[in-house]
């Protein structure tokens, strides 16, 4: 009688413990709009879509945040998913020994605490931006004369902004990617891999057109991982990207990111600016859900195929 | 057959594509040590032991240190692992060892998996709301409960993975010799994985010893020992070098920023590699 | 009747372990040659040598010649794209590509060929009537490989194979996860293609070999122990080895 009572107190404990986890998801959203309510009263869903953030004038808009956070993980994932790619390939065919010492000296990459990524941007990578990455775009290749995108290149630059920005989430998102790739790579059945050889396809167009294919589901999810992890990273962006609360013209322009306004403006904000942030925080909380809830759907739909494909 | 595609071109993209593969390794690697060598080479000057053993001053006070950081690092983090290790530890095994419901357990494992994506600048946001308002001061505890709601559900999930790797054979002979359910799990089955869930518990631990954006919202920053944990803001590194890096023009404080960076560099990245190789070790041995 | 493939002292290693001992074997052209003998003597990775995917794999090695007319293929000058269009293989199991039924055969004629649209189209129907599908999935071309049926998915893959215009199939146990209605389709299908194509089946079902080969070899712990018509060897075969596995005596 006293074993069953103590099993089933345990069992109700464990239950508990684990509840939290849905309980804190839950938690988040209600303080978080709770917290806000004050924004949402005053200016609506406009809030989303106005450009001005001004605490004298107590007006508050959510669009340059939001550009900028999009603008710097768009870049992020432009530079980190090739080379993510490139090097799963490169790590899947080679020698196990030299692989795993690569692969756990990329991992690496992901163990480094953010805000050494923040110093290391604003100390080292910033001014190297400005005197040599900036100039040799503008001088050299003259990419702000392009026609159509010139204009997003811009002419002016500091060595802050969101291409800095970008650069360093893609090196922070990178050995996430990298690791959902490797994983898709060798999930890939070998003989489908050798059927694409066999019929002559060389390395590469086997990698592009079968095993991409193959595991297009768990690289989708590799890659919403890797937008989860750049949308939200605050210290590395808060350091480069500028800080300033205005939209970007272009890819050198200080800009801002939800998580950058949010730790750099919130010491000073009281009333409607405070709520404005809770705002800005409940945004960003929306958007990190759907990409884990979009990441949480490919990847699980990928190791189900493979609890299939092994029976 | 009439217009053969040139071989020629396609090897050379290949070869083309094979050359990429490998600079995207390298460029990986090199950024790393790039990264690395960088904090040691700005950062080992500061390594004096008066820096180790003195606490932060304001700039103009010489011999200032980071002591007082280092401690209250340690103080939060490991109170973060007091608070999150128990709770994350049995909600592992509920996810793991009891499948009476399916549903609950995966809502329970979705959301424990989803939480692990939030940004931390919420989790500081929500404990702000929760903690600090409602006491009306920044404190190290409060920096504590941030770090450990990042913790928890990612010593969940590698409990449930751990535990998982148990043989099943194990749970029905325990059960077979008369154990209660609640005595095999404990003392049986998490015996057997005890490992492994020390792993998750040090990653989670490396993880959270360098965030730093909750903590602007909850441990704040002191020149202070952290005596004041429970009442007031608390001396931190991941903070310390935030201020040092971007509230002040000085290159002496910059470079106690670098300083302190490299001590936390070293923190995380022994903590991390120490735990990889002991994990490794449990696997060559089965 | 004129040898398309001849094996001379072909030797094959899996790191230091040596899988196959100076194999010598001649396969003549449009012919269809079975390769018999139980499991692990070393059928497969014969077989693997002739379009050289063993090459994939770091630590494989094969030494000796392989004449392929007259040509050694092991010759790291020869080209192994163009041989391994040329040298077509079917594996163990089905293997569609990730792509519609038009697509997997269309990818493989793209990969080596600058065609039209229209003309793509023709021999994709070529090729799938070649491999006896046709009538079964011209209805269904846009759906993808992988929603055929077995015994359809490994005629996708012959059709797939047959479509760039090889002289030589390797079949590698084709019918081992397919069953025996379809298996009899594909036994069939052999026999038709024998009329263009030179094949070389590895095969454990006996009664296969007898039905679909005119020659066979017997291969015991990585030798080939006997070789000739398969008429011979399974009437009277001039090895004691072969008698005992031909009769069921192991294997």
């Amino acid at each position: 009688m006293i074993t069953v009572r103590t099993d089933s107190i345990f069992y109700w404990l464990c239950l508990i413990c684990a509840a939290l986890a849905g309980l804190l998801m839950l938690g988040f959203f209600v303080q978080l709009s709770l917290s806000s309510a004050a924004t949402w009263r005053e200016f609506g869903l406009g809030f989303l879509f106005s450009r001005d953030w001004d605490p004298v004038a107590n007006h508050f808009g959510a669009l340059p945040s939001i550009v900028g956070t999009l603008c710097t993980t768009v870049i992020a994932l432009l530079i980190a998913i090739p080379l993510a790619f490139a090097a799963a390939l490169f790590l899947v065919d080679a020698p196990p020994l030299i692989a795993g010492v690569l692969s756990h000296a990329i991992d690496l990459l992901a163990a480094i605490p953010s805000v050494i990524y923040g110093m290391w941007g604003l100390f080292v990578l910033a001014p190297i931006m400005q005197a040599h990455v900036q100039p040799f775009m503008v001088d050299v290749l003259r990419l702000h004369q392009l026609p159509l995108l010139g204009r997003y290149v811009g002419e002016y630059y500091n060595g802050f902004g969101i291409l800095t920005a970008g650069l360093i989430l893609a090196i922070m998102v990178l050995p996430y990617i990298c690791a959902i790739l490797r994983d898709v790579i060798r999930m890939t059945p070998p003989m489908l891999r050798e059927a694409a050889y066999g019929i002559g396809c060389t390395r590469w167009e086997t990698a592009k057109d079968i095993v991409l294919r193959y595991g297009i589901r768990g690289v989708l999810g590799g890659i919403f991982i890797g937008l989860g992890r750049a949308l939200g990273e605050t210290m590395a962006v808060l350091f480069v990207i500028g800080n300033l609360m205005d939209m970007p013209e272009d890819i050198f322009s200080g800009a801002t990111t939800i998580a950058a306004t949010l730790a750099n403006n919130f010491a000073e904000a009281d009333g409607l600016q405070r709520s404005a942030l809770f705002a800005l925080g409940l945004v960003l909380l929306l958007m990190s859900f759907a990409i884990q809830v979009a990441a949480q759907y490919y990847l699980h739909a990928t190791s189900a195929r493979r609890g299939e494909s092994r029976s | 057959m009439k217009s053969k595609r040139s071989i020629t071109t396609r090897k050379w993209t290949d070869r083309l594509v094979r050359a990429f593969s490998a600079l995207a390794v390298a460029l990986a690697v090199l950024t790393m040590l790039w990264i690395i060598g960088t904090v040691i080479a700005y950062g080992h000057h500061a390594l004096r032991p008066s820096f180790l053993i003195n606490p932060s001053r304001p700039y103009g006070i010489a011999n200032g240190g980071i002591a007082n950081a280092l401690l209250g690092t340690i103080a939060i983090t490991f109170g973060a692992a007091a608070i999150a290790v128990p709770p994350a530890l049995l909600g592992g095994i509920y996810l793991s060892e009891y499948k009476d419901n399916r549903a609950i357990t995966s809502v329970l494992r979705f959301s424990a998996t989803v939480m692990m994506g939030m940004p931390s600048v919420i989790i500081g946001l929500f404990v702000y709301m929760i903690m600090v308002v409602p006491s009306g001061h920044f404190s190290g505890l409060a920096g504590s409960v941030a770090l450990a709601i990042i913790m928890y559900p990612v010593i969940m999930r590698s409990t449930e993975d751990m535990l998982g790797m148990v043989p099943y054979t194990l749970r029905e002979s325990a059960l077979a010799l008369g154990m209660t359910r609640t005595r095999t799990t404990l003392r049986i089955i998490s015996f057997a994985a005890r490992k492994g869930l020390l792993t998750g518990v040090l990653l989670a631990l490396a993880r959270v010893s360098g965030e730093t954006a909750p903590l602007l919202f909850t441990a704040l920053f002191a020149d202070s020992w952290p005596t004041n944990y429970f009442g007031g803001p608390t001396a931190n590194m991941p903070v310390l070098i935030t201020e040092y890096a971007t509230n002040s023009p000085f290159a002496e404080m910059h470079q106690a920023g670098w300083g302190a960076a490299l001590v936390v560099m070293m923190l995380v990245l022994t903590i991390n590699i120490a735990t990889r190789l002991l994990f490794r070790g449990q696997n060559d041995g089965h | 009747m004129a040898t398309k493939i001849s094996a001379r002292n072909l030797s094959f290693f899996y790191g230091s372990h040596q899988a196959l001992f100076d194999n010598c074997l001649d396969i003549e052209e449009r012919r269809v040659t079975a390769v018999i003998g139980p499991s692990g003597c070393g059928k497969s990775t014969h077989l693997r040598i002739y379009n050289r995917i063993f090459e994939l794999y770091r630590d494989q090695r094969a030494s000796g010649e392989l004449l392929i007319d007259g040509v050694n293929i092991l010759d790291p000058q020869i080209d192994v794209l163009e041989l391994r269009r040329k040298v077509g293989m079917i594996f163990q199991k089905p293997t569609p590509f990730p792509m519609s039924v038009f697509e997997n055969i269309a990818y493989a004629l793209k990969l080596h060929f600058k065609l039209p649209r229209k003309e793509l189209q023709q021999r994709v129907e070529q090729a799938l009537r070649a491999a006896s599908l046709w009538d079964e999935v011209k209805d269904k071309l846009k759906n993808s490989g992988l929603a055929l049926s077995g015994g359809q998915q490994q005629r996708l893959c012959i059709a797939r194979a047959i479509a760039v215009e090889p002289e030589i199939l390797l079949m590698d146990e084709p019918t081992s996860a397919i069953d025996p209605v379809a298996t009899l389709k594909i036994e069939e299908l052999m026999l038709d293609l024998k009329e263009k194509y030179t094949i070389v089946v590895v095969t454990h079902n006996m009664q296969q070999a007898a039905r679909v080969s005119d020659n066979t070899a017997f291969f015991f712990k990585g030798h080939i122990i006997e070789d000739g018509p398969t008429a011979r060897i399974f009437t009277n075969p001039k090895q004691k080895k072969t008698e005992e596995y031909i009769t069921g005596r192991f294997g």
